[in-house]
């Protein structure tokens, strides 16, 4: 930011006025973890009583932790760690706020200046590394540009589409006095992100709209970003116009679950519905979301027939992999209020027949009921984990409830039958699709909301890659759920292993699982475990009751697969419906669509 | 339906000189899978403060697209220009050491004449030749020397502007 130099005042150490730059710019709350290169920084949080340290027990997690808290309280998210392996440590958080698009800004030690790119203890390329991990880093090598990055790095963090930033901080410059100002309201030099619709193409949208016949409204994580306005404004869009809505994995919840027009999640594991009715679009207003290769499929088959509208603020996303007919690039706030000025002022008025006609064709495909699955209820009988996460979300409604999830099967099955009214409520590792996520990310979540129920949906592998922040929740009291889908299986990759490789499991059993109920108690935690449908309900209830961490390990059904599901490869009107269903089919599976990811 | 025609683009790049900046742009293109057939960099303000990186690349029309937005967000990046989209001048410099005696001596020294190379250096078993023009005019001149006793290269890269009043500012 440049400009007429703002007023400064001199602190005694560089880590004074970091602190001082973070509280300026709203930070309450810092997820970390000490080391030679940030004691200064550490020195100076035991001086004072305004910003809360959460100590973690790994520095991935205090990423996600960091990841967690901006999710559920659209803040920038605040990460310290120290120089190394501290720093490469955090490298796979970063890469997931990266893809996931969660604003943060992570301090990084780093040996004296003097001593880098000698190889020094514990010294890394921490801004070579980090460079493709974040949306920008910064080294600071003079004190006097010391905290006009801190500034910077929150303006970028936060902007535009949002992204992780690194600020690697060498030792000599935490520990000299540095000058202080406060943020200024200058500009940037050259990043300046576009955040107002185009009117003009805003008006060709709404013409578009206004003559659709099978139009559809495909929301996503931008929604979310943009804060919860523009999720009513979404709402208040998809009602004015009587259109069918779907989100995206990373949108649940900016648009009401239980709305009538809500088709439920898109994509590989989406509804039937929700993907025939992008299939069969012939307008589709795409708003915050990348058109992702898990939404689109085989992108030579993806909504063929449509005219394509746009709405991202991000620029590299349009036309990256789906060429768009109306590109926009906006804020989805901004743009959403200027769509429904330009749908109000437009006189054209809707076809309301075609639209009663899409809506009784809809209609018809979800009277499939794609989502069908059958539990027994006889005494004894095994869990079905569709069931578990209904019944979880049953007796949770009403309640100011948090959602974190790990990566796989209990991942889409959350996606599937939790029902989100309002944004800001699910956090999930959906770009990167990081094992591990959830546990921190819902420390993250729970410090933000103390008071609220936060519950990691999580499976026994996944677990197990930051089991160790059990013990974070035990040091601040932090009562987070566990809730393991436990199949006693990577159950993601088994499935995939069962339709695409001739049912060879190889290395996907969870062999030598701990006691979960062991592990929570010595975690100074709860234990509980439902091993038939008999326990489930009783021990959602305490789970839910008990005020301190639990760990509740669910033992399902160890052969479900996630159904419906759209093949790597195949289109959305190529889907497996589950063994439910008549039509259940084997997968058409190509030998190029195995060959994807 | 995308259109899988490739096309050679100029693009130059203004940025914020400033330290890693380069690696930015190029770990974007590595990182994505991009193609650089050349590229140049140097400060172009008087202070110093911004540099301009001209890339040259090949891709369909929308991998081309793709690569300026990509550009375009990275946060030291002032502004991205497509200069294919238009008239424009490209240069490349190059040094060329060319050793022999005889015959082929003097039929270098003609064509260096005839392709305006500036002779730069000599020894009585060498010349280095200086050339400045497009890429296609250095690639000829080159595969003119290679008979005669070519014996090192030393290019810049492609520099490049629009013509007439156009700027990138």
């Amino acid at each position: 930011m440049d400009g007429t130099i703002p007023a400064t005042e001199q602190m005694n150490s560089g880590a004074e006025a970091v602190l001082r730059a973070l509280k300026a710019q709203g930070v309450d709350v810092i997820f970390g973890y000490p080391g030679g290169a940030v004691l200064p920084i550490y020195d100076a949080i035991f001086q004072q009583t305004e910003i809360r340290h959460i100590l973690v027990r790994h520095e991935q997690a205090a990423v996600h932790a960091a990841e967690g808290y901006a999710r559920s309280t659209g803040k920038v998210g605040c990460v310290l760690v120290t120089s190394g392996p501290g720093a490469t440590n955090a490298v796979t958080g970063l890469v997931d706020a990266l893809m996931d698009s969660i604003p943060l800004v992570c301090l990084t030690g780093q040996v004296p200046t003097h001593l880098i790119g000698n190889d020094a203890f514990q010294e890394a390329d921490t801004t070579g590394i980090t460079r493709q991990a974040t949306k920008h880093n910064y080294l600071v090598k003079k004190s006097a540009d010391l905290v006009r990055v801190v500034h910077e790095a929150f303006h970028v963090a936060r902007t535009g589409r949002p992204g992780p930033v690194v600020i690697d901080l060498p030792k000599d410059i935490l520990i000299n006095p540095a000058p202080y100002h406060e943020p200024t309201a200058k500009v940037h030099r050259s990043y300046r992100p576009r955040t107002e619709p185009d009117t003009a193409k805003i008006k060709e949208a709404v013409a578009l709209l206004k003559r659709a016949k099978h139009p559809v409204v495909y929301a996503g994580g931008g929604i979310v970003n943009a804060g919860p306005e523009a999720s009513r404004l979404l709402t208040e869009f998809v009602r004015l116009t009587g259109m069918p809505c779907t989100n995206t994995l990373m949108g649940l919840g900016t648009f009401p679950a239980s709305d009538p027009q809500f088709l439920g999640m898109l994509g590989m594991h989406g509804t039937y519905e929700a993907n025939l009715t992008m299939h069969g679009a012939d307008v589709m207003l795409n708003i915050g979301a990348r058109f992702d290769d898990r939404v689109t499929g085989r992108l030579n088959a993806f909504a063929p027939s449509s005219k394509k509208i746009h709405i991202d603020i991000d620029p590299a996303n349009i036309n990256k992999s789906v060429a768009v007919d109306i590109p926009i690039v906006a804020d989805a706030c901004n743009a959403l209020k200027a769509l429904i000025e330009a749908w109000n002022a437009d006189p054209t008025p809707q076809d309301k027949d075609a639209l009663a006609q899409w809506w009784a064709q809809i209609d018809i495909w979800r009277a499939k009921q794609s989502l069908r699955y059958t539990q027994s209820r006889d005494p004894g009988s095994i869990i079905k984990p569709q069931y578990a996460i209904e019944q979880l979300y049953k007796a949770t409604r009403g309640r100011e409830t948090y959602v974190t999830t790990e990566v796989g099967q209990h991942q889409m099955w959350a996606a599937q039958y939790f029902k989100f009214e309002k944004p800001n409520r699910w956090m999930t590792s959906g770009g990167l699709g990081t094992m591990g996520y959830g546990l921190p990310a819902a420390m993250g979540v729970q410090v933000a909301h103390p008071d609220a129920l936060v519950i990691d949906i999580a499976g026994e592998a996944s677990i197990l890659m930051n089991i160790q922040e059990m013990s974070t929740l035990a040091q601040y009291r932090l009562p987070v759920k566990v809730f393991i889908l436990n199949n006693h299986y990577m159950g993601m990759v088994r499935q995939w292993q069962e339709l695409l490789h001739g049912s060879r499991y190889s290395n996907s059993y969870s062999e030598a699982l701990p006691d979960f109920v062991k592990l929570a108690d010595s975690f100074h935690g709860v234990g509980l475990r439902a091993e038939t449908v008999d326990d489930l309900d009783r021990v959602i209830a305490e789970m839910i009751a008990t005020d301190k961490p639990v760990i509740a390990d669910i033992c399902v059904d160890e052969k479900e697969n996630v159904f419906p599901m759209i093949p790597s490869g195949a289109a959305h009107n190529q889907m497996l419906l589950g063994p439910e269903h008549d039509d259940a089919g084997q997968p058409a599976v190509t030998s190029a669509g195995k060959a994807l990811v | 339906m995308p259109d899988n025609h490739l096309r050679s683009a100029t693009i130059s790049v203004l940025v914020e000189n400033e330290a890693g900046v380069l690696a930015r742009v190029i770990g974007l293109f590595s990182g994505r899978g991009y193609n650089i057939d050349s590229l140049t960099v140097a400060p172009v303000e008087r202070d110093g403060s911004k540099s301009r990186i001209t890339v040259v690349t090949q891709g369909t029309d929308m991998v081309i697209e793709q690569i300026k937005a990509q550009l375009d967000r990275l946060v030291p990046v002032y502004k991205v220009l497509d200069l294919t989209e238009g008239p424009h001048l490209s240069r490349e410099l190059a040094l060329i050491k060319v050793i022999g005696i005889g015959e082929k001596r003097q039929e270098a020294l003609r064509l260096a004449d005839a392709f305006r190379a500036r002779v730069i250096d000599a020894t009585t078993e060498s010349f280095t030749f200086e050339l400045t023009g497009a890429t296609d005019k250095l690639d000829a001149f080159l595969d003119l020397m290679r008979p005669l006793g070519l014996a090192e290269v030393s290019r810049t890269g492609v520099a490049a502007i629009a013509r007439g009043a156009k700027t990138i500012g």
